[in-house]
């Protein structure tokens, strides 16, 4: 993955007509740091310092992170901490207060106890002061996620997947890390996506739904693993929804796609980048000079405005 | 002095079991081809290297991790299960019945491998 140079690159989704080609082309300028914006179904792109850095406001901001893998202490990043810190300096710095905080899994290296600890502390730094948690593959590790969903899985369903209301918006936290199989994706599960179908049921159409879990619901590259393979199943039972958006992570990169009226997106991550799909032997984590690293982490600042049937993603890195 | 006239003792006494019959020393070097042994699999960059590994029964095979990346070995019908292994841990399992043992990685499933036990 490309360092990015400026530290600020906005998506403002509009579901009614997006330019798919544009949209595209949006992205390519998103690796050296560009502004995207589509308004109206028309996309405009500005110079960071350009007209249109000005921050999105909406009725409901909230922050995502992800895979903090607290523990991790290799090449190019011996201070997970330092980093996750930044990223808490990062959301307490942003110029709408988030109301909550989306931790996308990954949040412990190897679901050690103390690495949970940590990140518990550090985040209760930061201002905004509700977390929710998906599990990530690193977070479930030889328990099949009991010691996680005795900490973060209070009023969760099954193997800790749940829902909740903000604002109007239906929030949907699914678990896609548990019984995997051999050579295949991450999975859902039959029981989930049941659980799934009628918690959407009640909800009227043109409730925005944000649907977050850690591994894409999209096949970003198969050959990876990164993909759930009944992710379509899930997405079935969103399609009569005016708004989706999906935020993942995993990847420790940010990733955007739209599909009809659904838009991924996914975030990078506080602790390692890893390369993009099919560029190196193995999606290990990218050894990257100390002064490039900051710029290969980040945060994703998310504002829903209702109304616009849009939602924007801003990502910003930890430099 | 003493000592050399036992050593001789000892060498002649061998000698003496041994001769008897051709047909004992190759007994015992058949014994010492089925002879527990070892083999290796090493996880370097999401894979098994080798993905499909030979052995004999009894054979102690040990996975080593040498991913900075947590892996485990898990075999497809649960006869053998690792805990995840961090960097540079090991994972040791001896197959004592022949048959082909598929296994993988259940952290990331595309990861697989299989142990061919003859």
């Amino acid at each position: 993955m490309a360092a990015r140079t400026g530290d600020r690159i906005l998506f403002d989704h509009n579901h009614d007509g997006i330019d798919r080609r544009g949209f595209l082309k949006c992205m390519a300028w998103a690796g050296t740091g560009a502004l995207c914006v589509v308004e109206g179904g028309v996309l405009k792109s500005y110079a960071l310092s350009g007209p249109g850095a000005k921050h999105a406001k909406g009725d409901l901001s909230f922050v995502q992170i992800s895979d903090s893998h607290m523990g991790f202490n290799k090449p190019a990043n011996p201070d997970v901490v330092a980093t996750l810190k930044a990223a808490v300096d990062k959301i307490d710095a942003l110029p709408v207060a988030p109301e909550f905080i989306l931790h996308t899994g990954d949040i412990s290296h190897l679901s050690k106890p103390e690495e949970f600890d940590n990140v518990d502390q550090i985040l209760k730094e930061a201002r905004p002061q509700e977390v929710f948690f998906v599990p990530g593959e690193h977070d479930v590790l030889d328990d099949e996620g009991k010691q996680y969903r005795e900490r973060y899985g209070k009023n969760t369903k099954g193997a800790g997947w749940y829902s909740f209301d903000k604002k109007g918006v239906h929030f949907i936290g699914l678990v896609n890390v548990l019984n995997l199989k051999a050579g295949g994706l991450g999975t859902l599960g039959a029981e989930q996506l049941e659980w799934l179908e009628d918690d959407v049921k009640h909800l009227s159409q043109s409730t925005p739904i944000i649907v977050f879990a850690h591994i894409p619901l999209w096949t970003v590259y198969a050959d990876w693993g990164w993909g759930t393979s009944d992710s379509a199943q899930a997405l079935s039972y969103l399609k009569r929804f005016g708004s989706v958006t999906v935020l993942n992570g995993h990847i420790h990169q940010t990733m955007q796609k739209v599909e009809g009226n659904v838009t991924f997106h996914t975030a990078a991550s506080t602790a390692f980048p890893q390369p993009k799909p099919g560029s190196a032997p193995s999606p290990g984590p990218m050894k990257v000079a100390a002064e490039q690293l900051r710029g290969l982490l980040g945060i994703s600042d998310v504002n829903v405005a209702h109304g616009r049937r849009a939602l924007a993603v801003t990502d910003s890195t930890l430099e | 002095m003493r000592r050399h006239h036992w050593k001789f003792a000892v060498l002649l006494l061998l000698a003496l079991l041994v001769a008897p019959g051709s047909g004992k020393l190759s007994n015992f070097s058949a014994r010492a081809e089925t002879a527990p042994s070892v083999a290796e699999v090493k996880i370097d960059n999401f894979t098994f290297e080798p993905q499909a590994l030979k052995v004999k029964a009894g054979t102690t095979i040990t996975w080593t991790n040498r991913d900075d990346i947590p892996h485990t070995v898990v075999s497809s019908d649960f006869l053998f299960k690792s805990k995840a292994l961090d960097t540079d841990d090991k994972f040791t399992f001896a197959p004592t019945k022949p048959g082909t043992y598929s296994y993988f990685c259940s952290i990331h499933p595309k990861m697989t491998g299989k142990v061919i036990v003859e």
